[in-house]
């Protein structure tokens, strides 16, 4: 029986972000979270391939936030049982602390067949977490996979590079990292949101997977963030405008020999 | 810490490498140590040699057959034995796919930090790596610091400048270094289209965005781009709603620098401007007067694009032509 993992980020939803424009700060504190956006298509392909081969779907997430409603939301996609690891301390740490705690509590869970990862996480962006974790485990990796196939022991995944798409293979145990490209996560039912709400949410906290805080904190990091500020947004804000389109052209063109643009 | 010295640079991209040797000697020259370069490969003895044109005082080189295979496994484990033998203070990695695994890869060997994507790289007064780099989505740029060794930092294409070439000597280090068999297994490579030339490249980008309403409408946007010497380019949307292209602009995909780019039909949401924040002028046209990209525009054309493309392509032939 096949058994999948699929780690989510409760991310911050980045669309909703507000900036204070007198000091350049953002302002996270009120903005929603929510599934990050590629975690959510490594979800639904592990629950496609549930749906295909059978087997049992866990959601796993790290978090200092109260995570409750993000793991309920992964439920109701599918996935048959969340893991929450809580712990205030996580606050402000790195993807090596993050790597670390999934890693413990993976151990912990015991045998698992596939590992799904978003290639991403829609705000920190760092691309880290997948990779970290299939080095911890010493277990193959297949990065920014957008086709997968799987037959009970062996993965066949197309990775989407820059320049090529690679096809690899490799046997289980494996942990791949999805693109947005690999599927259309769905829209849980009414009648799956219900379900969801039976599903079990087992929360570990540091001690129980016995880590030391200080090995995870911010204080135990590798990286600290000095400083997070809007981008200057030095832009000329000209509007152009006319009678006609040809009269919008005719300046717009101008405008832009004028600016030594075109036409060099 | 103290026992870590050098800025060390690789990408299994050579022109990628290259702009990261620039910067990576400017931080060396800072630091006051040495600066070097990493080349991975099978039968690439001969090109360490040029590699010290660009700046580099010494070049690290593993020589062997097994990186024919481009699984990541054999890098990994070179770069991190080569990291761990030799003790780099700073490394930096091309920020392509292939090097984003990398980089994390080998820095949890090396029990490390790494800031991906860097965008600024400079030194404080205490000697640590300051690294910029865009998050939340474009909404932000954070400034982070590593305080394990090596410092990691992965860096995209076309950021710094690739240095000019001066005749200079250098050492080369022949590393003996047992690599790890891959652990997985290529059995197909697609190429994908290359455009004629990469988006990054072009001097002029007009790009369409859900605006333009079907595929071959793009025709009176290759005409405007046709006009000003540019190349065409796409939202995320168009690619992966539509399958219309395969390669779009914004923050999970290419990040252009252009002298002009010209948005049209393109809304503006905040992962599509990550890609083109750093464009010299932005103009947009656009028929909602509320479009957020209208914010980060110089020049603002509240218009139907079918109407407003055609007449600039028209305009600026003749203009072009006389002047």
């Amino acid at each position: 029986m096949t058994k999948t993992i699929v780690c989510i980020k409760q991310a911050v939803d980045v669309t909703e972000m507000k900036v204070d424009s007198a000091t350049r700060r953002l302002i996270t504190v009120d903005a929603p979270r929510k599934i990050s956006d590629f975690d959510k298509n490594a979800l639904e392909e592990a629950v496609r391939l549930k749906e295909r081969l059978g087997g049992e779907v866990i959601a796993v997430t790290a978090t200092p936030e109260d995570a409750k409603m993000t793991v309920r939301e992964a439920l109701a996609m599918g996935a048959d049982k969340a893991y929450i690891l809580f712990d205030p301390s996580l606050e402000n740490c790195d993807t090596r602390a993050i790597s670390h705690v999934l890693c413990e509590a993976i151990k912990k869970m015991g045998k698992f067949d596939l590992i799904l990862c978003g290639e991403a996480s829609v705000d920190s962006y760092s691309a880290q977490v997948g990779s970290r974790l299939a080095e911890r485990l010493d277990i193959p990796q297949i990065t920014y996979v957008r086709k997968l196939d799987f037959d009970g022991n062996t993965v066949m995944a197309e990775r989407s590079l820059e320049e090529c798409y690679e096809t690899v293979r490799a046997d289980t145990p494996v942990l791949l990292t999805v693109t947005g490209e690999i599927n259309e996560p769905r829209i849980p039912s009414l009648m799956a949101i219900m379900k969801a709400s039976k599903k079990p949410i087992i929360e570990w906290n540091l001690e129980d997977l016995n880590i030391p805080k200080e090995n995870v904190s911010a204080a135990g990091s590798a990286i600290q963030v000095i400083e997070v500020l809007a981008p200057k947004v030095e832009r000329k804000s000209i509007a152009i405008k006319g009678e006609t389109p040809d009269e919008v052209a005719e300046k717009l063109a101008k405008a832009l020999i004028k600016e030594g643009v075109v036409g060099r | 810490m103290s026992e870590h010295n050098g800025v060390w640079v690789f990408s299994e991209k050579m022109g990628l490498m290259l702009e990261l040797l620039g910067k990576g000697s400017e931080l060396a020259e800072k630091l006051q140590t040495e600066s070097a370069a990493v080349l991975l490969g099978d039968q690439v003895m001969h090109e360490a040699n040029e590699i010290f044109g660009y700046g580099a005082d010494k070049v690290y080189v593993v020589d062997d057959p097994l990186f024919k295979d481009p699984s990541a496994d054999p890098y990994v484990s070179g770069l991190a034995s080569l990291a761990k033998q030799y003790k780099p203070e700073i490394l930096l990695i091309g920020s392509t796919k292939r090097g984003k695994e990398l980089a994390s890869r080998v820095a949890s060997r090396l029990k490390t930090g790494c800031v991906p994507d860097c965008t600024h790289l400079s030194i404080d007064e205490d000697g640590q790596l300051l690294m910029g780099r865009v998050v939340y989505g474009g909404n932000a740029v954070a400034t982070e610091i590593c305080r394990v060794r090596p410092q990691i930092a992965t860096v995209p294409p076309h950021v710094f400048e690739k240095p000019k070439y001066e005749e200079k000597k250098g050492v080369i280090i022949e590393a003996d270094i047992a690599l790890e068999e891959p652990k997985t297994k290529v059995v197909d490579v697609k190429e994908i289209e290359a455009a004629k030339v990469k988006i990054e490249e072009a001097d002029v980008v007009v790009a369409g965005g859900r605006g333009v309403e079907k595929k071959e409408d793009f025709k009176i946007l290759d005409e405007l781009a046709e006009a000003v010497g540019g190349q065409v380019a796409y939202t995320r949307p168009l690619c992966e709603d539509k399958k219309w292209f395969t390669d779009w602009i914004g923050l999970s995909g290419h990040k252009i620098n252009p002298s002009l780019y010209i948005g049209c039909g393109i809304s503006g949401v905040i992962q599509h401007v990550a890609g083109i924040r750093d464009s010299k002028l932005i103009v947009a046209i656009n028929k909602d007067p509320e479009a957020p990209i209208f914010e980060v525009a110089d020049y603002v054309v509240e218009g139907d694009l079918y109407q407003i493309v055609p007449a600039l392509s028209k305009a600026l032939k003749r203009l072009l032509r006389t002047s």
